[in-house]
């Protein structure tokens, strides 16, 4: 194989290799989005409670 | 099979983005969204209703969200204006750290989960008028009128005039009076704002092709129209006190900023020359800031008080 079909930023047997900037700003990403999906998580959470409210501990019959 | 075939074309290596949480923060416009914010609460505690505190917070992030998601996809358009403009060059799309296409697609997801969450949390008529004030923002004052006329930001106002009203609806599942007070006072605040910076600024808008009022009418008619509305502002700024929901409090806070601002607009449409013009708008752009946060601050303070004060 060709060296010059291996476009920059890439690698023939690791697939794309990123650089130390983009592995750092993608890690900061992914942890910015699991606190979003957290943060939705106890909002939705906190909502139901507070729209059932006394009905939430009620079983039904 | 030859080499050939392996052959890989750059263009379809996959961008990998090098922008940060901070770069996706910026999209949102946080402080247009901090103003939104308190004005949106401003309104959900002028309700006939007050809603359950949590519920209350959940709409105003909603809200926040949805104003957010307004400010991305306008970044999104308004990349190529950006770039020219001082003031808009280092956003994150002019300055290279995101593509065009992840604005788009970050500014529709939020939009689309702020309605919803909204409708969910609250009720289905704040989330219709969220999702209009969204569209009136992005469609027809960012796609459509913004370089189309110079009545621009009058129109383009009532997006920044609406979430008094979303918060109301929110609230009380209605809009009240009160709501339409709000919406006018922004409304009315709008022009007079903008117009002090455009004067500041009208060499940015002109190398933007941005036909703010001061580059297609001129400064002088625009010293005009700022004073006009500014004495409008004053007496529809006291209207809450005048019509019952605000205090005597509020009166003097809306009637001493609203004829400290008439005198700010009346020095700028006296003074039209050198360095005293540009100090002139300065001053009034930094004051209008001033005054729509006294006001909207005063409510929400008053109305937060009223148990321990009655």
């Amino acid at each position: 194989m060709m060296a010059a079909q291996t476009p920059k930023g890439t690698n023939e047997k690791k697939g794309i290799v990123l650089t130390p900037e983009q592995a750092r700003s993608r890690r900061a990403r992914n942890i910015a989005i699991g606190l979003a999906v957290a943060l939705f998580i106890a909002l939705f959470y906190l909502v139901t409670i507070v729209k059932l409210g006394g009905g939430v501990a009620r079983l039904p019959a | 099979m030859s080499d050939a075939s392996f052959a890989i074309n750059e263009s379809m290596v996959p961008r990998v983005p090098i922008a940060a949480p901070g770069d996706y923060l910026a999209l949102l416009k946080p402080r247009v969204m901090s103003l939104v914010v308190f004005t949106a609460l401003a309104g959900l505690l002028l309700a006939p209703s007050p809603p359950h505190p949590i519920i209350g917070f959940a709409s105003l992030l909603a809200i926040a969200v949805g104003a957010g998601a307004s400010g991305a996809l306008n970044m999104w358009y308004d990349a190529d204006i950006d770039a020219l403009m001082s003031r808009t060059r280092q956003r994150p799309i002019p300055a290279g750290r995101l593509a065009r296409e992840e604005a788009l697609a970050f500014g529709l997801v939020l939009a689309g989960m702020s309605v919803l969450t909204l409708g969910l949390v609250a009720n289905w008529l704040a989330a219709a008028l969220l999702a209009f004030t969204i569209f009136f923002y992005v469609v027809v004052y960012t796609i459509w009128l913004k370089r189309l006329t110079p009545m621009n930001i009058v129109i383009g106002g009532v997006a920044g005039a609406l979430p008094p009203m979303v918060g109301c609806a929110a609230a009380s599942g209605s809009l009240s009076l009160a709501s339409f007070v709000l919406f006018a006072i922004i409304f009315i605040w709008t022009p007079p704002h903008f117009w002090a910076l455009a004067l500041l600024r009208s060499e940015d808008y002109g190398r933007a092709g941005v036909p703010m009022l001061p580059n297609v009418a001129g400064p002088d008619r625009t010293r005009l129209e700022i004073l006009a509305y500014s004495i409008l502002l004053a007496p529809i700024g006291a209207l809450p006190y005048l019509l019952g929901f605000a205090s005597a409090v509020y009166g003097v806070v809306a009637i001493g900023c609203g004829l400290a601002l008439a005198r700010l607009a009346w020095t700028v449409f006296r003074e039209r020359r050198g360095d005293v013009a540009t100090s002139a708008a300065r001053r009034l752009f930094l004051f209008s800031i001033i005054y729509l946060f006294s006001l909207f601050l005063t409510l929400v303070v008053e109305r937060l008080a009223s148990p321990w004060f009655g």
